[in-house]
């Protein structure tokens, strides 16, 4: 283990840290934004230009809030919940392949910080330990409200989770790797043999089980029963003021992004863009502008999300149970057998 | 070797927290403590399938549910239902017996010799997918069989009306 490498790591996590907490920041305004344009208002406006200090505005209000501990709560936990959240957010990026190899002089640096042979297991692992923020905090604010958001959230996870694995297998079954800079590669440029390389033209189906699940693991609309206002106050947040309730705020944000590039990276080419190798760039120009593809793809995703949000009302408990259970687990297990059949096939000829 | 060392400390730290806890839902935090830890044992041994499997499932699914239900119960010291005198002793007296069964046992038991494994790779995904797949396919599908049995024996349990299934 050599400095050089210490030292290049190091940088990566700073650097790709810092931009998940700006995205995230922004995204707050983002939302807003959208949610301005998609009902014909104007949205925040009067902090800075056309509201672009909102975010930071937002913060300080939140830094400077009064943090209220309830009384009759379990005080450890209930600082406990909102830290666990935000932690289990931050960690997932770093598997995703921000891009190709950048070459100075005779180093070569990685834009990945673990590429470890588990990579989709790994995103997956921290998913399902996302909702613990959320479940310790429910349960230690003391207060029905907070405690049905809190139940909400698990079993609302707990049942996506298993449409995500099955749709993920039947990717895996052509991928036929489980690291994720794997899967980049091989949907190199746009066009291979004669079809597209990307996957989500190979697995249409998966990729709508995956998108849908991963609406539901980010608690979004119009998956966001466990926080649902006009039923349970504010759910799993209730009893949270100040910079803990922003902790739980900014997790979701940061969930959406990490979400984001895991479905950039698995199914639409991650950094990968049509025509990459036949513009006669340097290989580095080439690097710089899959990061820029990327970080493009994931925005697209991120305002996906918040357009979703504006168009798609709420659904009822039994509704979610339903579509979890009755429709996408079947679906994504036809997915599966379909797959297998197409690899059997295509094999054969 | 250090490092195995501190993990297994801590595996058995937090273990012995599980049980000493008074607080059903302390319990299980701490108990997912513990898999964590195991998680850490299964990348010392270069098994990292069996680690992030251990995650997933374990920490991810089962303790959820665990909490799941703890939650829903919300056990605390008032409501929970206080044992019998007769109960407690019965209790101590199952406790010492196993006691001295494993201190007999363990007291037969030799250092074994240790074994070095032929592939220090085996615990990958490739290679345990081939071991799975090749040497141990039947096992693997008779346990998936049963797997699939007890799932259905689940969902007919929590049906409600045995008659109308």
């Amino acid at each position: 283990m050599e400095l050089a490498f210490v030292i290049e790591k190091v940088v990566l996590v700073t650097v790709i840290f810092l931009i998940t907490l700006g995205i995230a920041a922004y995204s707050t305004l983002a939302e807003r934004k959208i949610a301005g344009f998609i009902q014909g208002r104007v949205g925040p406006h009067r902090a800075g230009p056309s509201g672009m200090f909102q975010p930071l505005a937002d913060g300080g209000k939140m830094f400077f809030k009064e943090e209220i501990i309830p009384a009759e709560s379990n005080p450890w936990l209930f600082i406990a919940g909102p830290c666990l959240a935000l932690l289990t957010a931050s960690i997932g990026s770093a598997v995703i392949p921000w891009g190709q190899d950048l070459v100075i002089g005779d180093r070569v640096i990685q834009l990945q910080v673990a590429d470890i042979n588990v990579g989709i297991l790994y995103i997956f692992g921290i998913v399902s330990l996302g909702v613990y923020g959320i479940m310790i905090g429910g349960w230690a604010s003391n207060n029905k409200y907070s405690l049905m958001g809190a139940i909400r959230a698990a079993s609302q996870n707990i049942s996506y989770e298993i449409a995500m694995g099955l749709s993920l297998i039947a990717l895996l079954m052509v991928t036929q790797t489980l690291s994720l800079r794997g899967i980049a590669e091989q949907q190199a440029g746009f066009w291979q043999n004669g079809w597209f390389s990307w996957n989500v033209f190979c697995q249409p189906l998966g990729f709508l089980i995956f998108l849908v699940c991963s609406f539901a693991e980010c608690n979004r609309t119009p998956f966001d029963l466990p926080e649902s206002e006009n039923e349970l106050v504010a759910g799993y947040h209730t009893e949270y003021s100040g910079f803990k309730l922003g902790a739980f705020l900014f997790s979701e944000y940061i969930n959406m992004f990490v979400a984001s590039a895991v479905m950039s990276t698995l199914y639409f080419g991650g950094y990968n863009f049509p025509f990459m190798n036949h513009l006669g760039l340097s290989d580095n120009v080439v690097t710089i502008l899959g990061v820029v593809f990327l970080f493009a793809k994931i925005f697209f995703f991120i305002f996906f999300f918040m357009w979703i949000r504006w168009t798609i009302p709420r659904f009822r408990y039994d509704q979610l149970m339903n579509l979890g259970w009755k429709v996408l687990i079947p679906l994504s297990i036809a997915n599966i057998v379909l797959t297998g059949i197409w690899i059997t096939v295509k094999d054969l000829m | 070797m250090n490092l195995f060392y501190l993990v297994a400390f801590l595996s058995i730290f937090f273990s012995l927290l599980v049980i000493f806890t008074k607080n059903p839902v302390y319990s299980v935090l701490y108990l997912i403590v513990t898999f964590f830890t195991f998680s850490i044992h299964y990348i010392l041994l270069n098994a990292q399938f069996l680690a992030i499997v251990n995650f997933i499932v374990y920490m991810g699914a089962i303790l959820v549910l665990f909490l799941y239900v703890l939650m829903l119960l919300n056990l605390n010291k008032e409501s929970e239902p206080m044992k019998s005198n007769l109960l407690k002793v019965a209790g101590v007296i199952a406790g010492l017996c196993l006691l001295l069964t494993l201190a007999g046992s363990l007291k037969l038991v030799h250092v074994s010799d240790p074994v070095l494994l032929k592939n220090p790779d085996i615990g990958l995904v490739k290679n345990l997918g081939k071991v799975l797949f090749k040497d141990f396919l039947l096992p693997f599908e008779v346990s998936s069989i049963l797997l699939l049995a007890a799932m259905v024996g689940a969902v007919l349990l929590a049906k409600k009306d045995p008659n109308n299934v």
